[in-house]
């Protein structure tokens, strides 16, 4: 018993001293921050023979980034709003990156050393359309040239220098869409060439210093034009035609327009659709037809001819000048599992500068392009360096016939996430190699102990910070007794699965998925398929991974089924059926692989694995399963239930009829569905019953059928400041999704979304913007189950009205209660999670995504109903802290620290073995993994724990033992004397 | 940044006497807009700094218009702009790494030409004065206590340790005061129930006797 006490006094002053936030030195411990910018658009090299060399990209997730070329890491970046897509990129003056985006609406211009932002520019825009941007070329820096840009009608001419609009020319009326702008070197006339309705070629010739229209030609082309341009040198475009089958030359040399025709068919035979590629080559042009790439050269008068050609899956960069007036450009192409890169003179197409053969990751897929630099050797000749995008996004530098970097940019656009094991060790292989000697263990932990009484010196913490590293031998690829060490399955946007590592965050293993139907599917999501016992099943887990051909959402739909330790793929199958809704069922057949339903749009049901036995399983549970549609669009939320087999139409045993159980309409005047969540479906609850502070005890509703729903007015669906407060309501409903009865509702009067919300046990957390009070507001609903609130003690619970022998109708109304309460937030939100233990016995903590992109913990004490001004001493010593009008943001508890994961998108969480503890996994842009301890680790000594103050203690009190023994010895000796 | 953090909070705090001072110019929104559409305009004024990775940190400020539906980021001088904002009433934050900045609520008025009204949502002061300061500076990280002797005291071993000092030190000091006729009392009684001294529970005890 006093052993015991003292334990717990130990424990309790141990978790006294550790703080629930990390110390300073800390940070990297557990967690690691990985930060991307997406897959690249545009690219601009950088590379003056002063001062480092890097290369300004602007991606797809609306990043602008300086990249060093060297390493490829991260100078600077800037993610842009969600909407202010980026359209071109720049260097202006030698010092400005320059970037239009939100459709040529927005001019910015950032200083190249440091990612300031000098100066921002709005341009007017009166429609949405293609926007062009012109940086030009400085060869002299002290004149300035303007930048022309032109978007939504209008042609703009901004000073490079401090943004200012030089003049702006009005297009809008005419309907002219500008295609391109050429401006000769030292001339002060610019040539405007565009379209007008597809039909009418226009050149402008206007003075750039003033903006005045100096002459206006045009010419009709009685064909059209299909909008695809080349521009093939500085007097002459080269388009196509509304058919795709002609090519027309148009040359503008000195404001007169000419065309010239050639049908496509001249230079192919048999031709079909011809499609201009966009590299732009110097008096040449690269068109794809027939599945080939094909190289027209363009004579001086406009005449075509074709002087190569090569397969379709060849990419090229645009054409660059090398020395002698000589234009150079870089193509390449796969061939197995090599790929060639070729530079060759556009003027002579046999003449190779250089080619490269480069052994390349098959996972990689197609090169999608190529961005090409020159450099000048030490011996005064052209080196070339080339940066590939590939089809899964990563970017690659390739220089002298090796990859010099690469970045897996694929992990900046994760569409879904979820854990796995890791392999369980084997035997033979010992755990504890880390620690060598005890000489060196000892050290170790003196090294620790000086760290935490603050005795070390710089040198001493990076030493803790290795040593750290190394001894927790969190970098190993098995499973571990706690349960720290998984993987994180992520599938991106360009379909491949990365497996990631908890411990360091490296890539284990990652896959490109494939499919015979279409060329590459999208990823959609992931699901567990098999996860075997490892005592009961020696075979490897999976995961099915649900793509799709084409992003329509009626396109047929593909399964990949991945195992979790190899990253091979097992089967794939194209399953000729489209994909609306996956559902993985409660049941598992003898493999233990999960029966899963996947509807599709013509509103049958699919049931995988297709095992006879999986059917019979199906079959004993057909009428216990039922699902849910949203249409968000007309507001109506369907319950559905299986009806027969579809074998009437199709062949296929596997897939089935359903029909409409129950509907909820909203009226759509009225309330317009704006979010939709239920529980986790492998969330823990640990307790289903609350005792009060009176002894009282509260029976939580836990249902997996509950499915929160929120509407607001049409009018409130915008954004804020749209709407008055007295336009908009937020109304949250939750309802059952068995019989579609709605269990609770809830009204916020001068309330507006976006609503963000996370569902867990018996309660739903949802944020929101009160209008009335210009604020943020998050709302906490408790639902509790009144029928058993009878059931006070053991023999009510026996004999009582509702025991569990009662029959159960679902016709019967659920007695239910709910409480609830809001608080203010000071943040706008982008998600919000909740953490998950493996027996759910922690309490919870909320994770917050801020718009500042960083994640908040805040303790589900703080979203409690029970809250109440001045709670009683009761109530206070159960933990409930007094009401306040806000919720805190405490800075020590944001979980990503000094990070920030820009472009948060979502947070997903994981049990670890160790029930205190849980794995949190932010993506976004960046990407962010840490390991929480919500209610601080009560099972484990942590990190910090001393083994050497421990040891320390324990020589110092056998010699006190030893001392004492020798006084009490002398002194009994001296007392017998006396 | 941490860096800075650490190094110098204070300085840091001096550092930061952020300003914002509103004002809006009508600019009509092209012609293809029935509304009209205001500029809102505002600073945050930094005083020259010599921390380390101050301008890194000025230039990760990102300036957000209505929960992100605008991104803006600042100039050298401080200076933000949203262009083509509808008149309305709207929200803007400020996030920037190490601040705690309240939201501010800002009326853009259509009657007097976009004139812009701004309140700090938090507080709900009213920028009349047009100048704000962040709320607080936020730290990330738990300062380490310096060292203390009362931290080792205080620990499970201190305290361990501390329990054996007394019992070594203290108690034969209690022993002597007691009176010697109840010692000898006591260690009769205590001879005659055969409870076994200190010496005897030791190893080597039965020994040197």
């Amino acid at each position: 018993m006093a052993i015991r006490v003292f334990l717990l006094l130990l424990l309790f002053l141990s978790s006294a001293i550790v703080s629930f936030s990390l110390y300073e030195d800390q940070a990297g411990l557990a967690d690691w921050h990985q930060r991307y910018i997406g897959k690249v658009k545009h690219a601009v090299f950088h590379t003056q023979k002063t001062g480092r060399k890097r290369v300004i990209v602007s991606t797809e997730e609306n990043v602008v980034a300086s990249l060093d070329l060297r390493h490829g890491e991260i100078f600077w970046r800037h993610v842009l709003g969600t909407k202010d897509a980026i359209d071109g990129v720049g260097i202006a003056l030698g010092k400005y990156v320059i970037t239009l985006s939100s459709e040529g609406s927005t001019l910015r211009a950032w200083n190249l050393p440091d990612g300031q932002m000098v100066w921002e520019t709005a341009l007017s825009s009166a429609h949405h359309s293609k926007s062009l941007l012109s940086v030009p070329i400085n060869l002299k820096v002290d004149k300035d040239y303007p930048i022309t840009v032109f978007g939504g009608g209008y042609l703009h001419a901004v000073s490079a220098i401090d943004g200012e609009v030089l003049w702006e020319k009005d297009f809008t009326a005419e309907g002219f869409e500008v295609q391109r702008v050429l401006q000769p070197l030292g001339s002060t006339v610019i040539y405007v060439l565009g379209f007008v309705n597809l039909s009418e070629a226009v050149v402008y010739q206007i003075d750039s210093k003033i903006g005045e229209v100096v002459a206006q030609k045009s010419m009709v082309f009685p064909g059209g034009f299909s909008g695809e341009i080349s521009s093939v040198s500085s007097d002459k475009v080269v388009v196509l035609d509304s058919k795709k089958s002609i090519l027309v030359t148009i040359g503008f040399i000195d404001g007169d327009i000419s065309f010239q025709k050639t049908p496509v068919s001249d230079l192919v035979e048999n031709s079909g659709n011809a499609e201009i590629l966009s590299p732009l080559l110097s008096n040449m042009l690269a068109v794809k037809v027939n599945k080939r790439t094909i190289f027209v050269k363009v004579g001086g008068e406009g005449k075509l001819e074709v002087v190569d050609s090569l397969s379709d899956e060849t990419a090229m960069s645009d054409s660059l000048p090398v020395a002698d007036d000589q234009e150079a450009f870089a193509s390449v192409h796969h061939e197995g599992s090599k790929i060639h890169l070729m530079v060759k003179l556009v003027n002579e197409l046999d003449n190779v500068l250089l080619r490269e053969t480069i052994q390349m990751d098959q996972h990689r897929g197609r090169v999608h392009k190529v961005f090409m630099n020159n450099y000048i050797r030490t011996d005064r000749s052209n080196g070339f360096r080339a940066l590939i995008v590939m089809e899964d996004h990563s970017l690659l530098l390739l220089q002298q016939g090796a990859i010099v970097w690469s970045r897996e940019e694929g992990l900046a656009s994760v569409t879904d996430v979820t854990t796995a094991e890791l392999p369980v060790e084997k035997d033979g292989v010992s755990v504890a190699k880390v620690e060598h000697t005890l000489f060196e263990w000892l050290k170790g932990h003196v090294l620790k102990l000086k760290g935490s009484l603050l005795l070390a010196s710089p040198e001493d913490v990076v030493a803790i910070q290795e040593l750290r590293v190394k001894s927790s031998g969190k970098n190993k690829l098995t499973r571990d007794h706690n349960g720290f060490r998984k993987l994180i399955l992520a599938l991106t946007r360009a379909g491949k699965l990365f497996a990631l590592h908890t411990g360091d965050g490296r890539i284990v293993w990652s896959m490109l998925l494939k499919s015979q139907a279409c060329e590459r599917p999208n990823g959609i999501s992931l699901y567990q398929w098999q996860v075997p016992h490892h005592h009961a099943m020696d075979k490897n887990p999976s995961v099915l991974v649900v793509g799709r051909c084409g992003s329509d959402s009626s396109a047929p739909g593909v399964l990949s089924f991945v195992d979790v330790y190899t990253g091979k793929k097992i089967t794939s199958s194209d399953i000729g059926h489209s994909v609306v809704q996956v559902l993985p069922l409660p049941f598992t057949d003898s493999t233990e692989q999960r029966l899963h339903l996947i509807a599709d749009t013509v509103g049958h049901v699919h049931l995988y694995p297709k095992t006879s036995e999986a059917l019979s399983i199906f079959q004993r549970e057909f009428q216990n399963i039922y699902w849910y549609t949203v249409g968000a669009d007309d507001g109506i939320i369907r319950g559905h239930v299986m009806k027969s087999s579809c074998s009437g139409e199709t062949a296929d045993e596997y897939c089935f009829t359903t029909r409409e159980l129950w509907t909820v309409v909203f009226p759509s005047e009225s309330e317009k569905i704006i979010s939709t969540l239920t529980r986790k479906p492998n969330e823990v609850v640990h307790t289903q019953a609350k005792v009060n502070t009176d002894q009282d005890l509260l029976y939580k509703y836990v249902s997996r059928n509950l499915l929160f729903v929120a509407t607001v007015s049409p009018k409130g669906a915008g954004e804020i400041g749209s709407v008055t407060p007295e336009e908009s309501s937020l109304v949250v409903y939750l309802i059952d999704t068995i019989t579609g009865r709605i269990l609770h509702r809830l009204s916020h009067q001068g309330c507006q979304g976006p609503v963000h919300a996370v569902f867990s046990e018996n309660w739903v957390v949802y944020h929101y913007f009160n209008l009335r009070a210009h604020k943020y507001e998050v709302t906490v609903v408790e639902i509790y189950d009144q029928s058993r609130a009878e059931n006070k003690n053991v023999w009510k619970l026996i004999l009582g009205k509702h025991n569990l022998t009662a029959p159960i109708t679902s016709y019967s109304r659920p007695e239910v209660f709910t409480k609830s309460q809001s608080y203010f937030f000071a943040q706008s939100v982008k998600t919000i999670a909740v953490t998950s233990t493996a027996k759910g016995i922690t309490s919870k903590q909320l994770l917050i995504g801020t718009i500042g992109d960083q994640i908040l913990a805040l303790d589900k004490r703080f979203v409690d109903p029970r809250r109440t001004l001045n709670p009683s001493q009761a109530e206070k010593e159960e933990g409930i802290i007094p009401l306040t009008d806000s919720l805190p943001i405490i800075p020590q508890s944001y979980v990503t620290h000094s990070h920030r994961v820009e472009g948060l998108k979502g947070i997903v969480t994981a049990p670890s073995k160790l029930e205190s503890t849980t794995h949190v996994f932010a993506y976004g842009v960046d990407l962010f993994y840490t390991r929480l301890a919500p209610s601080k680790t009560y099972d484990s000594l942590t990190d910090d724990f001393s083994y050497a103050l421990l040891l320390i203690t324990i020589v110092a009190l056998v010699a006190a033992i030893y001392i004492t023994w020798a006084l009490s010895e002398k002194k009994e000796l001296s007392e017998k004397w006396r | 940044m941490t860096q800075i953090i650490r190094s110098s909070p204070v300085l840091a705090f001096i550092a930061l006497q952020i300003s914002f001072i509103f004002f809006a110019s009508t600019l009509t929104c092209t012609s293809g807009s029935e509304d009209s559409c205001y500029t809102i305009t505002g600073r945050v004024k930094i005083p020259p700094s010599n921390v380390i990775g101050h301008t890194e940190k000025f230039s990760n400020v990102k300036v957000l218009l209505n929960g992100g539906h605008k991104i803006t980021f600042l100039r050298p001088d401080g200076y933000f702009t949203f262009h083509k904002v509808p008149a309305g009433t709207h929200l803007i934050e400020v996030s920037a790494m190490g601040y705690f900045f309240s939201p501010v609520r800002v009326d853009v008025s259509a009657r007097h030409r976009g004139k812009v009204q701004a309140t700090l949502t938090e507080t709900r002061r009213s920028l009349t004065e047009m100048v704000l300061e962040p709320l607080r500076e936020e730290q990330y990280y738990e300062i380490r206590e310096p060292f203390n002797v009362m931290n080792i005291v205080k620990s499970p071993m201190g305290l361990m340790v501390g329990f054996m000092v007394v019992v070594v030190f203290l108690m034969p000091k209690l022993m002597e005061n007691i009176d010697p006729e109840e010692m000898k009392q006591a260690q009769e009684e205590m001879r005659r129930q055969g409870v076994p001294s200190l010496t005897s529970l030791l190893p080597g005890a039965g020994a040197s006797r």
